[in-house]
């Protein structure tokens, strides 16, 4: 039965691109392009805050600072990606990692240079920033 | 209640498919479509046509005039949406109901379903850059908790089987067949340690239930409801790297703590269980959270067959998601609908029905990746 189902194409398409806002955070992404991966501090209640933030979700303040992250961390935990969403269908299948960064945040990316079966929870990477061919600035993490 | 056939559902459209379960659960519970004062529906919808599918829906079902409202909680839709119409009459304001589920995410490719679902963590930061897809959010959960447990891949098929078997004597189910923990061992690797057998399929299908008062259950001389005795409510952070572990789901925690309490019950009350078992990980993560077991027995649970119906506390005799399916926003009202009949003692066939002793289920609904959090406890 399900095989003879019938159903129209719909003739009406759609392609979104959405524009993501980047004024406040501005400096992160300057900074990638010059090799420096930044978080952000309040400067109320001092929380490290990476992805960096505006505003203090914490304490509810809005003055935070740039701080340089140093890079260095413990690998918490991994996958690799091997069926893709249709955006990332031409990429081969990648490693994304969790890692604890010495100032004591963690951070999502992916992990390059190194083959899964030398991956392991524990391991030491570096958080690096990267312009990649097509000219996004992007982070990613580094075997160590 | 009611219950659609779960699949591949491209014979019947949204508002077709949603009609096969709400016609059903009006004539059940003695109500006519008119008679419906509220309808609130769970449903991501991102793989339909119909931006408002509570409103194409009610039209067709006959519901206009109805209150309506479409609850987003991810995964967790159905559930958010029983929340929704259970506060509507705990308020006073409802005497009944309608709380309908439905998804039809067949309506366009496999890639961009993965894309959709992969996109709903925190696009910004988990997506834009890095594609994380749904199975590679709970990979990363599987691959600390085997380091930290020693939870195997054999142990991740083993719920694979035993949901798989169940599903096989569930006619609505999706897969109603049974597999080998080889055959899960040998499936295509779909986000490493998970394969394809570790995931739950993308499904069409729909479910409604009726809620009302104490007062109206006796107006329409319900021969045998099923109350409900609480829903817990938690959710977690949107980026994974701000959570303190990957062994576990916060939010299912918190979620089933607030529901305990509200039920004045405990896990070892607990006759039959639905949980939230997109992925394999996530099943054996449940068990932990909802209190079944101790932090890192999972494995052991349904290793020793515990959560099989016989052991000592069915889980997911229905097939669960990986096998009747998971169609996204209607899960959290399959549940209910599954577990009203075991409290009735009324599944058919009666081998997977579980056995009763405090007339007590629990249906556990995470939406995303332990983001959104829902328990809720029913009694007959």
């Amino acid at each position: 039965m399900m095989d003879k189902s019938l159903s129209l194409k719909s003739a009406r398409t759609l392609q979104i691109t959405y524009n993501l806002p980047i004024s406040r955070t501005s400096k992160f992404w300057e900074g990638l392009k010059e090799g420096k991966v930044y978080a952000t501090t309040c400067q109320k209640c001092g929380k490290l805050h990476f992805p960096p933030v505006a505003d203090c979700g914490d304490c509810g303040s809005s003055e935070v600072e740039w701080t340089k992250l140093d890079g260095e961390g413990e690998l918490v935990t991994f996958t690799e990606v091997f069926v893709k969403p249709a955006s990332f269908s031409k990429e081969p299948s990648y490693i994304v990692a969790i890692a604890r960064l010495k100032e004591g945040v963690k951070a999502l990316a992916w992990l390059t240079g190194v083959e899964r079966e030398d991956v392991n929870v524990g391991m030491k990477v570096k958080l690096v920033a990267k312009v990649t061919s097509d000219g996004r600035a992007v982070y990613e993490f580094v075997a160590v | 209640m009611g219950h659609s056939r779960f699949g591949d559902r491209s014979d019947v459209n949204l508002s077709e498919l949603s009609f096969e379960a709400i016609q059903p659960s009006l004539e059940t519970s003695g109500l006519t479509a008119k008679d419906v004062p509220y309808m609130a529906l769970g449903s991501m919808g991102v793989w339909s046509e119909e931006p408002l599918p509570a409103v194409v829906i009610a039209e067709y079902c006959g519901l206009t005039g109805a209150g309506l409202v479409r609850c987003e909680a991810a995964c967790a839709s159905g559930s958010a949406a029983a929340f929704n119409a259970y506060s509507a009459i705990r308020s006073g304001q409802m005497d009944s109901a309608l709380v309908v589920g439905v998804e039809k995410m067949r309506q366009i490719d496999t890639p961009t379903v993965l894309e959709m679902i992969g996109r709903a963590g925190y696009y910004m930061w988990e997506f834009e850059n890095f594609g994380m897809t749904f199975p590679a959010y709970y990979a990363v959960h599987a691959v600390q908790h085997m380091a930290k447990y020693g939870t195997t891949e054999e142990d991740l098929a083993l719920v694979a089987v035993k949901n798989h078997k169940y599903g096989a004597m569930n006619p609505l189910a999706h897969l109603q067949h049974e597999i080998t923990v080889e055959k899960v061992l040998s499936s295509s690797m779909i986000a490493w340690p998970l394969k394809l057998y570790d995931c739950c399929p993308i499904t069409d299908g729909a479910a409604a239930v009726v809620l009302a008062s104490e007062e109206k259950v006796k107006e329409l001389k319900v021969e045998d409801p099923v109350w409900i005795e609480a829903i817990g409510v938690a959710s977690d952070t949107a980026n994974l790297s701000k959570r303190e572990t990957y062994v576990g789901l916060d939010a299912s925690v918190r979620a089933s703590r607030m529901a305990y309490r509200m039920a004045g019950i405990s896990p070892k009350d607990v006759d039959v269980a639905t949980v939230h078992d997109c992925f394999t990980i996530a099943e054996i993560m449940a068990y932990e959270d909802l209190g079944f077991c101790e932090k890192g027995e999972g494995a052991t649970m349904v290793r020793e067959g515990e959560t099989e119906l016989g052991g000592r506390i069915p889980v997911n005799v229905d097939g669960g998601l990986k096998a009747k399916g998971h169609p996204i926003g209607t899960t959290g009202v399959s549940m209910l609908a599954e577990l009203t009949k075991q409290l009735r003692e009324e599944v058919k066939p009666k081998m997977r029905q579980a056995p009763m002793k405090n007339y007590i289920a629990l249906a556990h609904n995470t939406g995303g990746t332990g983001h959104y959090g829902y328990v809720t406890i029913l009694r007959r």
